[in-house]
């Protein structure tokens, strides 16, 4: 295998971090919504925590990306 | 039907489109161009765009809250409140998560806050042929903001907690044949919070605007009869963005208080 066409299938392989960060992405908010009809009034001081929680794991799943791209513009 | 838009959509992405379109490579709004060269004992240290725009949000965010205090009335207008409002949040976030003495480190946390917000504002301004550029999508640029973070916070906790700073690595309540792999995998997890806190911010800004320009690059592509679709999405990528550069300055300097706390308070654990 020619190591063009294996650059751009690592690239592609690399992304697959991103199934991870969708599926924390969507917990964290359900979690909060659950939580939220549950107790609508202390909902609002949680939500900072929400934007946290949400930054955190969309990053790490952007850490695949950055591989994918690390991968594809630098070797 | 579907197929031909995504067929075209593709064509005009690659190097047919790239011609047609005006040569739109996603990667090329990244490129540092040195407007002033400086050489310094074999240190380039040039003027460069990146520089550019540090000055200018520099600039802006200076003019915005003198002009804001102009007045430093007891009873606020508008644009003192917007001043003011900016004020507490920052305050209000450090007051929550490093407590009273966290206080101290207020001016250190603003400024990284405000320093990256406006970086990230100003990358989205859309100028046409200058080229709004986002610094902080570059990871040199955010690692040195997170690496002043890590030993600022680093340094804060030696020299306040002496070898009591040690104790952040050996949690309480865990059982005594644990703690050698417990301690290491601490050690590892702290050492990695620079890179962590670097990368977010530089994936998310790089990420979002090489979507920007393939996307517009789609449009361009597509021309008046399917350019419309690609173009109502970009409206939708444009909002997320703004609010991703709310987002991510927040996560930074949240975490960058968090870090503090947990470094002032290192001999409670």
């Amino acid at each position: 295998m020619d190591p063009a066409a294996a650059k751009l299938i690592g690239a592609g392989l690399a992304c697959f971090a991103l199934i991870g960060a969708g599926l924390g992405i969507g917990n964290i908010f359900g979690s909060f919504l659950a939580g939220a009809l549950r107790n609508p009034s202390a909902a609002p001081g949680q939500f900072p925590n929400l934007l946290l929680g949400f930054a955190l794991a969309e990053a790490t799943g952007l850490f695949g990306l950055v591989v994918a791209l690390i991968i594809l513009f630098v070797f | 039907m579907i197929d031909w838009f995504f067929i075209s959509a593709a064509q005009a992405a690659t190097a047919e489109g790239k011609h047609a379109a005006g040569g739109v490579n996603p990667m090329e709004q990244f490129n540092i161009e040195r407007f002033v060269p400086i050489h310094v004992f074999g240190v380039d240290a040039s003027f460069t765009n990146a520089a550019l725009w540090m000055v200018m949000a520099t600039a802006v965010v200076t003019l915005f809250l003198t002009f804001s205090m102009r007045h430093n009335s007891l009873v606020p207008d508008r644009v003192q409140s917007l001043g003011e409002v900016t004020y507490e949040f920052v305050a209000n976030m450090v007051r929550d998560n490093a407590g009273e003495e966290g206080m101290k480190y207020f001016p250190v946390i603003f400024t990284i806050f405000i320093f990256v917000l406006s970086l990230n504002l100003l990358g989205m301004i859309p100028l046409p042929g200058l080229g709004a550029f986002t610094v902080t999508s570059h990871i040199i640029v955010t690692f040195a903001l997170a690496l002043l973070v890590f030993l600022g916070v680093t340094l804060i906790g030696i020299f306040k907690n002496g070898f009591g700073f040690l104790k952040l690595f050996v949690p309480s309540g865990v059982p005594a044949w644990l703690l050698p792999l417990i301690t290491v995998i601490e050690i590892i997890s702290y050492l990695t919070r620079p890179i962590s806190l670097s990368v977010r911010l530089f994936a998310n800004m790089m990420a979002g605007h090489t979507m920007l320009a393939v996307f517009g690059s789609f449009v361009v592509g597509l021309g008046i009869v399917g350019g419309w679709l690609p173009l109502l999405f970009m409206v939708f990528i444009m909002g997320l963005e703004i609010l991703v550069a709310f987002l991510q300055a927040y996560v930074f300097a949240v975490l960058s208080c968090i870090y503090l706390a947990d470094a002032l308070h290192a001999s409670d654990h």
